[in-house]
């Protein structure tokens, strides 16, 4: 068997699983967010900051951080494969999927640090 | 290595169907989204830095760029959320067979796209 070194789960069915798990854990999150600001049409810093402070939100604001780069790697890992191919591009296709990628791991774990510093900092 | 083998799916060469394309746009608004991550996070960063700072983020979303750029970003949200719903609820066993397929891509991009109205209709 073959192994794909790229992959989050280094098999197609655990990244199948990794991809739906991140992804009910960001629709929740999103569906709280946009319902807690259609609650509160004049929201105040005093409101806002009050909900993030609470450590339940740190929380499940930094499973949503984990969960975005997971997500984001599995979803931009998929479309690399299926179209910076060497068919399409040639024999660069690989060193453009490696590049991409690594940027992507970069940013998205300064992302995880940003948040972090947002939420506790 | 033989280049001429035959190609699977040819994308270059197929005609789209409503479930190709919704498909098509729902990865282009999760690489939207990446970038769109970024203003996300430092709109967060700013409105949870100050009270100066949440009155700041408050008063650059009075500008038509902005309110344009996080249109732009919630649209792609709202699309991808609702698209990635529907793969949710074909995991779940509903909606597999081609017909299926069809109608629930065709009924979640008009969903999709009510969304995203709305979102323009809340930015603005």
């Amino acid at each position: 068997m073959v192994t794909a070194v790229t992959t989050i789960g280094r098999s197609g069915l655990s990244d199948w699983l990794i991809q739906r798990a991140t992804a009910v854990v960001l629709a929740a999150y999103t569906i709280f967010i946009v319902v807690f600001l259609l609650q509160h049409p004049d929201l105040t810093y005093q409101q806002w900051s009050a909900l993030y402070d609470q450590l339940w939100m740190r929380i499940f604001s930094l499973l949503v951080l984990i969960s975005l780069a997971a997500h984001g790697w599995i979803g931009l890992w998929a479309v690399l494969m299926d179209y910076v191919t060497t068919r399409m591009m040639g024999g660069k296709a690989f060193f453009l999927r490696m590049t991409a990628l690594t940027i992507y791991a970069v940013v998205t774990l300064a992302y995880l640090v940003w948040g972090i510093e947002i939420l506790w900092g | 290595m033989n280049n001429n083998r035959p190609v699977n799916l040819d994308l270059a060469t197929v005609k789209f169907p409503i479930t190709a394309i919704v498909s098509i746009l729902h990865r282009i608004s999760g690489v939207v989204l990446l970038a769109g991550l970024l203003i996300l996070i430092w709109m967060l960063d700013t409105s949870l830095s100050s009270e100066q700072g949440f009155a700041h983020l408050q008063e650059i979303l009075q500008s038509v760029p902005a309110k344009l750029i996080l249109w732009a970003v919630l649209a792609a949200l709202a699309y991808h959320l609702v698209m990635g719903l529907r793969h949710l609820t074909m995991d779940l066993g509903f909606g597999e067979t081609l017909q299926g397929g069809k109608t629930t891509a065709t009924v979640a991009l008009v969903i999709a796209i009510i969304l995203m109205a709305l979102a323009g209709v809340w930015v603005w």
